[in-house]
């Protein structure tokens, strides 16, 4: 590439459902960047049989892609994925590399950024170009309670991870066309110093809560176990799940599934409605990568309330039954 | 740097050579939640801020803790901070460790994962190169990157495995288990290595009040500067760090913070007929009033 254009890079992670919809989404927000600096969305697959992720990826908005395919790739490996990939980037000198926020995309991105002498910016919560062409990385701070906007001034590319469900994808496009890159397996490829013993797949319904994208939360406020249970048609009627907060465990009136927190599951919803949560930094810590946050207290001055777009001062398990009501009169139509 | 053998009279070398050298590094958090930070240069003014030793990093001292109890071992903590993170080292000792580090230069301030991971790579080759495992918390309950371990395995050019539950030491050869992206992952590597310890399984000992004082009254913390690193400012804090920070703002910064009250059933009009965009975007419905 060289002389040639500028690039934004993404590493495509599809190992399981909510990876590969983090390289979706990073393949969108990808986008709208290069329309900021002129650049090419380009997005790297490592592994084996991996053509339908090539195929999706193209669907989804990546215009170049770097392939390599073999059974060597078949398992997800630290040692010889970044080995590929500081060879990859060393080559093409992309300005920015974008990877997912996922157990490995934490383990391998500062690795990466290691080798590569560069910065990295963990779970941006936004990512924008400045007036200066670099790339503004918005990332939470201190427990949530801060954000920061970084940048890389000198060291490239740019480097940052993203939770899942932070940005959107772009819809499927069947006609969409992109340039391919069969990437042959490098000669020096290290041995993996780790060895995988076994690997056996959990179930993923656990993730339901941290990837959804309407968030029903409640907390002491909604007054007892029976009137807690209305959450749950509220999240019904929105498609939505149902969190939690630590009293309302301990009491019973929700499941540990449903525990959001610092130490807890950490959500990101687009629309996150609290009711009867004060907003004690243990709790807020889990919800700091919310979008439109509605909140509902009776306390007007309660933490919760100062965080939401919406503070609404009323009893929580009359607003919520005021909303399923609601509810249901609006979307019958 | 090393210290006597417990035991005089027998054969040092062979004691020694038996021992698992471990390393736990750890970082001192603020207690509080509302922390102090400078608004010009966006950092925390850590000084202000009580601290107390990073949840995983107590983990990971733990698991070392039961390696040695196992095997036999010798635990080094090693800290990066201000002089007074050394009351987390204390803490270390009182609960087993057997020396520890405190690596403090004011030219380290500012320093991101990057500066940080190369000033706590050096120290260990500079104290202890003849390592066999290096442990620390999986992340920091500050800053909550993770970044430090992993980068701290390639500036040794070591193994390394990150947020592992268990481990469990044979040989020369260390077993460990995690959940990762919803695999259950059993993974075996060779020391010397690196491992970044979640809370999951390890559960630190309680330290009684008696232990933690006479830990306090023992000088045995070693303190070492950019200079005992052999390190110069390039390399360190602000300078050292690709990243920069522009600016730091609260989170609920740029909401708008409506506050609606009233009846319930007016507020949940008021809330469609201003916001109905913003929820029925999401759910993908059209929530507008059925006229």
């Amino acid at each position: 590439m060289g002389e040639g254009k500028r690039s934004i890079w993404v590493f495509g992670d599809y190992r399981n459902y909510f990876q590969n919809r983090v390289t979706l989404q990073l393949i969108s927000r990808a986008s709208d960047l290069a329309k900021a600096i002129d650049a090419t969305v380009c997005v790297t697959v490592f592994g084996h049989g991996v053509d339908e992720w090539v195929w999706e990826y193209t669907c989804h908005g990546a215009r170049k892609i770097y392939v390599c395919d073999h059974e060597k790739l078949k398992f997800y490996s630290n040692d010889i994925y970044l080995h590929l990939m500081e060879k990859l980037v060393r080559e093409h000198r992309p300005e920015i590399l974008l990877v997912g926020a996922t157990a490995f995309g934490r383990e391998f991105a500062p690795r990466l950024a290691k080798r590569l002498k560069t910065g990295l910016t963990a779970d941006c919560i936004g990512l924008d170009i400045g007036e200066d062409g670099l790339l503004v990385q918005t990332a939470p701070a201190f427990g949530g309670n801060m954000l920061t906007k970084i940048v890389t001034p000198v060291k490239r590319p740019q480097m940052a991870t993203v939770r899942p469900g932070t940005f959107q994808e772009i819809p499927h496009d069947n006609d969409a066309v992109a340039e391919i890159v069969r990437v042959p397996l490098p000669d020096d490829l290290p041995e993996d110093r780790v060895t995988l013993v076994s690997s056996v797949r959990q179930p993923e319904r656990v993730q339901k809560l941290e990837d959804a994208a309407v968030v029903v939360c409640g907390g002491r406020g909604m007054g007892s176990r029976k009137k807690f249970r209305n959450l749950y048609e509220l999240a019904r009627i929105l498609g939505g799940e149902v969190g939690a907060t630590r009293p309302v465990v301990y009491s019973k009136w929700a499941d540990e599934e449903a525990l959001v927190g610092q130490a807890d599951k950490h959500i990101s919803p687009r629309v996150l409605i609290s009711f009867g949560i004060s907003g004690a930094i243990q709790h807020t810590a889990g919800i700091r990568d919310a979008g439109f946050i509605i909140a509902v207290n009776k306390n007007p001055h309660a933490t919760m309330m100062k965080m939401a777009d919406v503070a609404i001062v009323a009893d929580a398990n009359q607003v919520c039954t005021a909303l399923i009501k609601e509810l249901r009169k609006r979307i019958r139509s | 740097m090393r210290e006597a053998p417990p035991e005089s009279g027998r054969n040092h070398d062979a004691l020694e050579a038996a021992l698992v050298k471990m390393i736990v590094c750890m970082k001192q958090v603020p207690m509080v939640s509302e922390l102090p930070w400078d608004r010009k240069t966006g950092l925390l003014k850590r000084e202000a801020a009580e601290g107390m030793m990073n949840p995983a990093c107590k983990s990971a001292l733990e698991a070392a803790l039961r390696i040695k109890e196992g095997h036999g071992g010798h635990i080094t903590a090693i800290t990066m901070g201000p002089p007074m993170a050394a009351e987390i080292l204390h803490e270390a000792l009182s609960m087993g460790a057997d020396r520890c580090l405190l690596v403090s230069d004011p030219r380290m301030a500012g320093a991101d994962t990057m500066a940080t991971s190369a000033v706590l790579a050096r120290a260990i080759e500079t104290f202890c190169s003849d390592f066999d495992l290096v442990l620390c918390g999986c992340h920091t309950s500050d800053s909550e990157t993770a970044q430090v371990g992993p980068q701290m395995g390639e500036e040794l050019g070591i193994s390394s495995i990150a947020s592992v539950d268990d481990l469990k030491l044979t040989g020369r050869r260390l077993r460990v288990e995690r959940v990762s992206d919803h695999f259950l992952e059993t993974l075996e590597m060779d020391l010397p290595g690196l491992v970044t310890v979640t809370t999951a399984h390890y559960t630190p000992r309680y330290i009684p009040m008696a232990g933690l004082q006479d830990a306090f009254r023992e000088p045995s913390i070693l303190t070492a500067g950019a200079h005992d690193l052999g390190m110069d400012e390039a390399e360190l804090g602000l300078e050292g760090s690709p990243t920069r920070i522009l600016e730091v703002f609260s989170s609920t910064a740029g909401k708008q913070n409506v506050v609606l009250a009233g009846t319930p059933r007016k507020i949940v009009e008021e809330l469609f007929e201003r916001f109905d965009d913003a929820i029925g975007s999401v759910i993908r419905k059209d929530l507008k009033a059925v006229k």
